[in-house]
């Protein structure tokens, strides 16, 4: 069950032309940075990408916008790129917004092996729009379909040579569930290790969900909204 | 008139000890600012962290502990850590106890619209429809009127929706509304030094004024 792959490059050679990817992360925190730099090197184009974000400008899918490899994004919230906003509003772009919850269930759901779900996020707006509406216990739902991706890339923190994932604090967000729901996945990582050095009760992704992985190096861990409070004891 | 922090601090006193709370981007935020010590409060971010303490000390900032909107937080004792799919489903499963969010426009029977100006600005959803859908208490904190000086408390929004029927009070810069289950903004407290002919003439959609108007403690 070796699933060690040689670096980002050898990952994701067979990501051909108008393929469906996902790609984990919110906001640039756990973004798989070595896949993104990887595919803007290879310039595969007419791409279909689910991530809840489009990065910023200079990093993260920001980038692959810059190139024009993508024909569609499918995001919660793309508040903070103007490349991306100018695509849009000139409609090079084809953009499907979808609630954050909606995104992450639907997600979940292709893992579950679920054809659906319902929820009541979008009921009433145009996000309900050509969707089929179900009424339980008296409340609107919305049917959402899984999805349906040819890869899912994902960013852990540490992972084996099986695929087992442990991400770290908030760089955990959609990672899991998109390592989950991609027909092949790669996962990323700070910290390779061999088999039986994770705790088995401290995984958060087993590895049958994943079927390639490599160590990344030098992960640039950009910070998109620096926030602190002064120190109470400045150095002087 | 109350400034942004003013709002926020009116608004933290909604919230209850022993409460889950969800703080929106913008003034929302400043709302953990004005949570007293002495109440047990735990603010859920759903980007997947219960347990959201203060922004870091100067050099402490972590890029991997973030809030939704992407500033470095620091993570208090008993803090939770999740994906989003399971912070999602615990706001669906009205686990969190109040919303608080901005908008753009609220209307007299409690719709929101806080995503999108057609033709002019998109920046998304993000996890706003999912918490309007489901919470059981809905607080939204903006500014009465917008740049152009147009009322953002209508009888029916303009701009495309969030959600339906959803917000239950609104804090402005001019005053506490409840918004009632019939319909219409009742105004429930005057920020100070504002009259309540004010209030009425910054507001489009059906106002409900009863009795005397007591200007807010905060």
């Amino acid at each position: 069950m070796n699933k060690v792959v040689s670096g980002a490059d050898e990952a994701i050679r067979d990501i051909e032309d108008g393929m469906t990817l996902m790609l984990g992360g919110f906001g640039l925190c756990g973004l798989p940075e070595k896949c993104i730099a990887a595919l803007v090197k290879k310039g595969v184009k007419e791409l279909t990408c689910i991530s809840n974000n489009a990065g910023v400008d200079d990093f993260g899918i920001g980038l692959m916008l810059r190139q024009r490899q993508v024909k569609k994004m499918v995001s919660s919230y793309v508040g903070e790129n103007a490349e991306f906003e100018r695509q849009l509003l000139s409609g090079e772009l084809e953009v499907e917004l979808i609630p954050q919850g909606t995104l992450a269930t639907r997600c979940m759901a292709a893992g579950y092996g679920m054809p659906a779900i319902f929820t009541p996020a979008g009921v009433g707006t145009e996000v309900a729009e050509g969707k089929e509406v179900r009424n339980f216990n008296g409340k609107d739902y919305l049917m959402e379909m899984a999805f349906d991706a040819d890869f899912a890339i994902v960013k852990a923190w540490k992972g084996d040579t099986q695929g087992n994932l442990i991400y770290r604090h908030t760089a955990r967000n959609f990672n899991p569930v998109m390592a989950m729901a991609g027909k092949i996945t790669i996962a990323e990582v700070e910290e390779l290790v061999e088999v039986g050095e994770l705790d088995p009760d401290n995984i958060h992704t087993p590895g049958i969900y994943v079927h390639r992985i490599f160590e990344g190096k030098n992960y640039e861990k950009r910070i998109e909204n620096r926030t602190v409070q002064p120190h109470p004891n400045p150095p002087r | 008139m109350l400034d942004k922090n003013g709002i926020a601090k009116r608004i933290a006193k909604e919230i209850k000890d022993g409460f889950y709370v969800n703080l929106g981007i913008g003034i929302p935020t400043l709302v953990a600012n004005y949570i007293p010590d002495t109440m047990d409060v735990v603010l859920q971010s759903e980007n997947g962290l219960l347990g959201m303490g203060p922004f870091p000390i100067e050099g402490e900032e972590d890029a991997y502990t973030i809030n939704a909107g992407k500033q470095t937080i620091t993570m208090l004792p008993g803090s939770a850590i999740f994906d989003s799919a399971m912070s999602f489903g615990m706001i669906r499963a009205q686990k969190v106890n109040l919303t608080i969010l901005g908008a753009m426009e609220v209307s007299e029977n409690g719709d929101i619209a806080s995503w999108k100006i057609p033709g002019k600005m998109v920046k998304g959803m993000g996890g706003a429809m999912d918490l309007v859908a489901s919470a059981k208490n809905i607080i939204v904190a903006m500014q009465h009127v917008n740049k152009a000086g147009e009322s953002k408390l209508l009888s029916k929004c303009t701009l495309p929706l969030t959600g339906v029927n959803c917000v239950k009070k609104i804090v402005t810069e001019l005053a506490v509304m409840d918004v009632l289950p019939e319909g219409g903004f009742k105004l429930l407290e005057r920020a100070p030094g504002v009259s309540v002919e004010e209030i009425k003439n910054a507001t489009m959609g059906k106002l409900i004024i009863e009795g005397e108007i007591l200007e807010m403690v905060i």
